[in-house]
């Protein structure tokens, strides 16, 4: 039945979970931040966790990204066609791709592998005692568990975003030259014409801060885990759904800042 | 050797209370075991003394110090003094037992990998385990996994050890190597031992003290003979395991 109490509950309740996730993760990265000078001492960790989570991506991000760039380059050239010049679809490719394409999608791609198997490894770590374990043992679960899967993130989808940049623009090249009929060297002369090194930066402080963004994720859902084998399925639906909309919502604001503040040149 | 002393501790959980001012002392060098149904609260009372959790109310006091109050530095200090064995043997299933037994020793000392390898080797030995250092927790069984524990929790020759449920889920014989493995450690390393269980086999023979914990609060503490011979109505219900009684099944909020 409606009644006010169940209304105020049923609002209410999402609004307290929201504020109770935005804090803790928020205190979760401080305690990374606090941390950080025992980085070294953890990097082992970080070095395993690059290797799981930067190699063992690869695939998945480069097969994105060749098709990616197919994509772009196929819908520009139907956007251009009779009204401007092919030369102009290396620009549109490489922008898109450097830009945008290239980070975000990467980013989703990485988000839903990494912060998957991140929250669901440590929730389930949670649920039989091990973290409680570690504590006992006087290990900080914080340095040893999450900073290294967070900076591993960090490092890693700049990486793999460079990766995937160049095969996106390689893949809509192919397609160019296979299917339009644009040949690689009009390509090329179209992508060097409005290249920007600014674009590429951004691209990759994008990159590293939806890194971050990943690995907090998966690290707070998987340490938020309680109840068993459903309470960590729930806690990695939860970390792959927060961490795709924190990766598009940060995107949003880091464009606002990149592209109108920091990298703004003016109204030529 | 530690001492422990809980003072007027409250806890709940979601609104649910779970302790309500459990009052309880524990003296360097006993073997105490705390009793009590399923749900009563003995492994969060556990947890408070090791500052996993904190009290609601009231404190838990570590040789005078009030856990709840250290620092984050200082309770990894306090708990390089405990060692915990858990119900579920709590291993790291990505090491090997070796690693397990190791693990506090490589955060914690500059000892070479073959000191640790000894280390883990004799505390293995001393568990009743030998050649199993290469294995997977995986690939033990369920009384292994809790002698790891055991090797585990004395790796770093601790103070005190805390138990929870030790012998839940284990053949009668192997809950009787556990208690005789209990009496050793607590004897042969001098060192505070707290026991939780609802196994009386356990309780009676590895006790030097029982506190009995029934809705939050302990209401009977004596020795085993004590316990036996007890006209608590509560306790002796629980002692007979009868469904008849004061405790009613489900009474509890």
């Amino acid at each position: 039945m409606l009644t006010p109490q169940n209304a105020f509950r049923a609002v209410g309740r999402p609004i307290i979970n929201f504020l109770r996730d935005a804090g803790g993760s928020t205190l979760m990265l401080l305690g990374i931040f606090k941390r950080l000078k025992e980085l070294p001492r953890t990097s082992r960790q970080t070095f395993l966790q690059m290797e799981a989570i930067g190699l063992g991506s690869m695939p998945l991000v480069f097969i994105t990204a060749i098709f990616v760039g197919a994509v772009a380059s196929v819908q520009a050239a139907y956007q251009f066609q009779d009204y401007v010049p092919m030369v102009f679809l290396g620009s549109v490719v490489g922008k898109s791709v450097i830009l945008e394409l290239g980070p975000v999608l990467s980013a989703l791609v990485v988000g839903g592998r990494v912060s998957a198997s991140i929250a669901a490894e440590l929730g389930t770590m949670k649920v039989t005692e091990q973290i409680d374990a570690m504590e006992i043992l006087a290990i900080d679960p914080q340095r040893y568990l999450v900073m290294p899967r967070v900076v591993a993130c960090f490092i890693m989808l700049p990486v793999l975003t460079i990766f995937a940049d160049v095969l996106a623009i390689l893949g809509g090249m192919f397609v160019a030259n296979v299917s339009i009929g644009v040949k690689p060297n009009t390509f090329i002369e179209g992508l060097r014409m409005f290249f920007s090194v600014d674009d590429v930066i951004s691209g990759i402080l994008k990159a590293a801060t939806f890194g971050a963004i990943i690995g907090l994720m998966g690290c707070y859902n998987g340490f938020r885990t309680y109840g068993g084998a459903q309470g960590v399925g729930k806690s990695t639906m939860h970390a792959v759904v927060t961490s795709c909309i924190c990766i598009l919502i940060a995107d949003y604001f880091l464009s606002s800042v990149l592209f109108r503040v920091i990298f703004y040149k003016g109204v030529a | 050797m530690i001492t422990v002393e809980c003072r007027n501790v409250w806890k709940s959980f979601y609104g649910k209370s779970v302790l309500r001012g459990v009052n309880l002392t524990i003296r360097p060098g006993e073997t105490i075991v705390i009793i009590g149904q399923s749900g009563t609260g003995k492994s969060v009372l556990l947890k408070h003394i090791v500052g996993l959790l904190a009290p609601d109310r009231g404190s838990v006091l570590v040789d005078g110090v009030d856990v709840g109050r250290l620092s984050n530095k200082k309770l990894f200090e306090l708990r390089v003094r405990f060692g915990m064995v858990f119900q579920s043997a709590a291993l790291f299933d990505s090491f090997t037992v070796d690693g397990n037994v190791g693990f506090g020793l490589r955060e914690h000392t500059d000892m070479s990998d073959e000191e640790i390898a000894r280390i883990c080797a004799e505390k293995l030995h001393m568990v009743g385990l030998d050649d199993v250092g290469s294995k997977a927790p995986s690939e033990l069984s369920g009384g292994m996994k809790k002698r790891v524990g055991f090797a585990r929790a004395i790796a770093m020759n601790p103070e005190c050890v805390l138990y929870d449920e030790p012998t839940t889920g284990l053949d009668p014989i192997m809950s009787d190597v556990i208690n005789n493995l209990i009496v050793k450690l607590s004897s042969e390393l001098k060192i505070t031992s707290v026991v939780v269980t609802h196994d009386l086999a356990s309780a009676y023979k590895v006790g030097d003290r029982i506190a009995m914990l029934h809705d939050g609060v302990v209401i009977f503490e004596g020795t085993p003979d004590e316990v036996r011979n007890t006209n608590h109505p509560i306790v002796r219900q629980f002692i007979e395991g009868r469904a008849e009684g004061p405790i009613v099944v489900g009474s509890r909020e």
